[in-house]
């Protein structure tokens, strides 16, 4: 893995150690200080593991006084922080530093309040995206946006990358579903945004909060918004004979007025790497399948369905199958939800890219991506939120072998510059991180990268909170990053993704 | 600007409204007035010039020159927009290609003085106030996909682009929706658009008890039948300061004229909608009540007029903007106590309060509850004779040091719109 600039480490505060570790005793119990090797080891990195840093010591706060007491401390004494949740991030985002204290808020793992009357739930940001659901679902409610690692990764963190999933195009990411949050500023002033009333007045800094990667604030508390559960559920699983049959068919559906729940792709590697592993009985004949799923009440999704395959059909797919069942529909989804350790079983390793195109050129993107297949010889697969653009190529290849190493990520770099030069975005839903940091200038210039730099700087004026991260440290275009897992060797493997 | 530049240039500082018709132009007229230290005032066509503090610049910027559609992407469900572009040239362009704005953009130009006029897109997003849409769909700031403007310094920025899954760097979008142009001069603008619903209906459903009308809100609210808006008009005061325009405003053949109403819309197609309405009957037990139903001739005007507050039509006196939890309603609207023209959207959370002329000590109370109850509220519409002390928009001492920080980020000698929002910046 090529190495990334890291912020330079400040050797004074790794001398302090001790003396911070006994500091910051003063605002915690001693049990929540974790400052010895083997107890800061499972620390070392989140979900983006090809990096690993060991942080000075890692603080598990209890209450919204402690973490203002240690931000505050570090704050007055220069020391960094690492904001992090259940650690599932992508990117690298909570990736430690070793001069930083890492901020684990794993302790924050209570819901507050449900609150049908409102409509909403308050929560700490600790809960599992899916504890939300199960928390209200007995009454037909649930949270609407639903990462694949739902089960796993937490609202704070939901809420630090504006996560979405597969049912964003209808329903919305994080952003769009949060109604107030409680946070903490670097130097330790609590304040509330929002709380149960729909927008904000003022300045829209619940927006702003949303998907800044843990760079301004930590958050304490969030408020959700929950939805009732749609009436009815139903899956079309459809087969085209070409790239551009299925990628019109996708453009052709959104321009008919209808906006599915979800909408997702995959192509013909991955098709087969998915049925082996799932035994989804996926068509053996389709270069791309797809996925759409309709909500809403029954006559409504029925309608909704016919005219889908209708589409399909004026757009040669050559396969259809419509669910009648929840278990149908379930078992549509399943060789799409095992897209990574099918793709574990393909190679000795895979880098997963996370871009975004417009719904119209993903043929284009697509066969470009075949092309770069073909010009560095390493074999990619492709799954895709084509409802809303968000592609995930999975490229092939052998850790071992340096060189095959270096054209993977040579190769990862020129598809997000393709879906930046297509007017995508170099991310849809895993964030900058660390992993991206050196490509932001595909996206900005210098003039955009400082505004949002100036903002930093107004809120946390020393860069002591979470240093290095989205935004680049050399101001040049490096060619790295990318998800790197090595003989699912990724951390929490066995979570669904993408 | 050099001299050179400045000759070439159809923009000159000696002029005190500045009309360019170029980013390019924004940005160097920003540039002078960065280096005079010359507040300016920030404006589309000035449909929303009441909203906020009056201002004292040296100079006012208009955008109106800044307009025209830059690219339409039906089927990417987006327009790129300039910032000055009226929004009925959007709308225009999104209606022959069966889509909308599904935010519903209002038209304060009623509320103003009594006729249309909805200005420019750059206004809806300074202001962020969406329609009855709202609690379905978004505000204005969840439609947008992204921005161009020049901050305070004269740079151009962008933040965003034009695909829904976008998580590069902050937010901006969001930041300067709402901001009432005290970020960033917009010249550009990209939206999501949404396919237009086939048909609608609205049932209309008669009761002056608050009780009754906050359950019926509840129900709609909890109902997985997706109403797309719903509204409470109560009987106006019985006091001759408020003009009574219900009775005028909504007149409908279905719509008996007196009492007190709510009303609720279902979209769709026409199988779908038959389907919704069966069941929303039984979950909001509509047989308890006096209802009428009005087709979809009747419906779309109907919302187009709750939408455009031509119930405050022309009015002198004070409009406030106040939005609670939605299980606040009942509350609330004991509080007002029908000594207020008002009414209710946003299934229950928004509400909208005319208050006489010179009733500065009520618009207190009025405040005070609405913070005490975890709401907020906007002096939006101020009366010839208003000279009201407090704060306009509701915030506390460290949003405000929040904002102010923010404020300076972008705009670090403050001359856009200076005071608008907050006389401390």
């Amino acid at each position: 893995m090529t190495e990334l600039a890291l912020p330079k480490i400040d050797k004074d505060t790794i001398s302090r150690k001790n003396q911070i570790v006994s500091q910051l005793k003063k605002f915690t119990k001693d049990e929540n200080i974790l400052s010895e090797n083997e107890e800061i080891k499972p620390y070392e990195t989140d979900g983006l593991a090809a990096y690993k840093q060991t942080p000075l010591a890692v603080v598990l706060p209890e209450n919204t006084k402690e973490v203002s007491e240690i931000l505050k401390f570090c704050n007055q004494e220069n020391i960094k922080v690492i904001p992090r949740g259940a650690g599932t991030g992508l990117s690298g985002g909570a990736l430690p530093l070793q001069d930083a204290i890492l901020l684990g808020l794993g302790k924050f793992n209570k819901i507050l309040e449900i609150d049908f009357e409102n409509k909403c739930v308050v929560t700490q940001p600790g809960v599992t995206n899916l504890g939300i659901t199960h928390a209200v679902q007995h009454k037909g409610y649930y949270y609407a946006p639903d990462p694949s690692s739902q089960l796993a990764c937490s609202i704070g963190g939901n809420v630090a990358e504006n996560s979405g999933g597969v049912h964003s195009l209808k329903y919305g990411t994080t952003t769009n579903n949060i109604l107030g949050v409680e946070m903490v500023m670097m130097d330790g002033t609590i304040t509330r945004i929002g709380g149960k009333t729909l927008d904000q007045e003022g300045y829209d800094l619940l927006g702003l909060l949303c998907g800044s990667e843990g760079l301004l604030g930590v958050i304490t508390e969030v408020t959700v918004k929950i939805l009732r559960k749609p009436q009815s559920v139903r899956a079309a699983l459809i087969g085209f004979p070409t790239v551009e049959d299925g990628g019109n068919c996708v453009s052709d559906i959104i321009s008919s007025g209808i906006v599915p729940a979800g909408m997702e792709m995959m192509d013909k590697a991955l098709i087969d790497a998915t049925d082996k592993f799932s035994k989804a009985g996926y068509p053996k004949d389709a270069e791309v399948l797809m996925i759409v799923e309709l909500d809403g009440t029954k006559s409504e999704v029925d309608g909704l369905l016919s005219k889908v395959s209708e589409i399909a059909k004026q757009n040669n797919s050559n396969s259809m199958k419509l669910s009648n069942n929840e278990k149908e529909r379930l078992a549509f989804w399943s060789g799409r939800k095992a897209a990574f350790p099918a793709c574990g079983a393909m190679a000795p390793d895979y880098y997963c890219m996370d871009g975004s195109i417009p719904r119209g050129k993903l043929s284009l993107i697509l066969k470009e991506i075949n092309e770069l297949s073909k010009k560095y010889n390493l074999a990619v697969a492709n799954a895709f939120h084509a409802g809303d653009g968000n592609l995930h190529p999975l490229i092939m290849f052998d850790g071992s072998d340096k060189e095959q190493l270096r054209k993977t990520e040579e190769f990862g770099a020129e598809i997000l510059k393709a879906c930046v030069k297509h007017g995508g975005a170099l991310t849809g839903e895993h964030g900058v991180g660390i992993e991206k940091r050196e490509l932001m200038c595909e996206s900005f210039n210098n003039d955009d990268i400082q505004q949002q730099l100036n903002i930093k700087k107004s809120l946390d004026e020393k860069n002591l909170l979470n240093p290095g991260k989205v935004y680049p440290i050399l101001r040049k275009c490096a060619e790295e990053g990318r998800v790197h897992v090595h003989r699912g060797e990724e951390k929490f493997p066995d979570l669904p993704r993408f | 600007m050099s001299t050179e530049e400045k000759k070439n240039s159809q923009i000159s500082l000696d002029s005190e409204i500045l009309s360019p018709s170029t980013e390019k132009e924004v940005s160097e007229i920003v540039r002078e007035i960065y280096s005079k230290q010359l507040p300016i005032e920030i404006a589309g066509t000035g449909t929303k010039k009441g909203f906020g503090y009056n201002l004292q610049t040296a100079r006012k910027l208009t955008l109106s020159k800044l307009s025209g559609i830059i690219d339409y992407k039906k089927e990417e469900l987006y327009i790129k927009v300039k910032a000055g572009t009226p929004i009925q040239d959007i709308e225009k362009i999104l209606d022959e290609n069966n889509q909308e704005l599904a935010f519903e953009p209002i038209d304060f130009g009623y509320m103003i003085n009594g006729q249309s006029n909805k200005g420019t897109i750059g206004g809806y997003v300074a202001c962020n106030f969406a329609g009855s849409r709202r609690f379905k769909v978004g505000s204005v700031r969840d439609h947008i996909l992204g921005f161009k403007g020049v901050n305070g310094k004269g740079d151009i920025i962008k933040s965003g682009g034009t695909v829904v899954k976008n998580v590069t760097g902050y937010d901006l979008s969001k930041l300067i929706s709402g901001s009432f142009g005290t970020l960033v001069v917009l010249t550009e603008i990209t939206l999501k658009v949404s396919p237009k619903k086939q048909s609608q209906i609205t049932v209309i459903v008669y009761s002056d008890e608050i009780k009754k009308i906050s359950n019926l809100f509840d129900k709609i609210l909890s109902s997985s039948n997706e109403v797309s808006a719903a509204t409470f008009i109560p009987e106006e005061p019985d006091n001759e300061n408020y003009d009574h325009t219900k009775k005028k405003i909504f007149k409908f053949n279905d719509l008996d004229h007196e009492g007190s109403f709510l009303a609720f819309r279902i979209e769709g197609d026409k199988r779908s909608i038959d389907e919704r309405l069966k069941e929303l009957k039984i979950e909001l037990d509509l047989s308890n009540f006096n209802s009428s139903i009005l087709d979809v001739h009747q419906s779309i005007p109907f919302w187009k007029k709750v939408n455009n507050l031509e119930l405050f039509s022309g009015t002198k006196n004070n409009i406030l903007r106040a939005v609670l939890p939605p299980a606040k309603c009942e509350t609330f609207s004991k509080f007002l106590n029908k000594k207020y023209k008002y009414c209710i959207d946003w299934c229950g959370s928004l509400f909208w309060i005319e208050v006489l002329d010179k009733d500065d000590e009520k618009i207190n109370k009025i405040k005070n509850f609405t913070v005490e109850n975890s709401g907020y509220l906007t002096i939006l519409k101020k009366s010839e004779n208003f000279d009201f002390q407090d704060t306009l928009f509701t915030i506390d001492n460290t949003r405000l040091m929040i904002s102010k920080k923010i404020k300076e980020s972008f705009d670090p000698k403050k001359l856009f719109n200076p005071g608008r929002m907050y006389r401390e910046f």
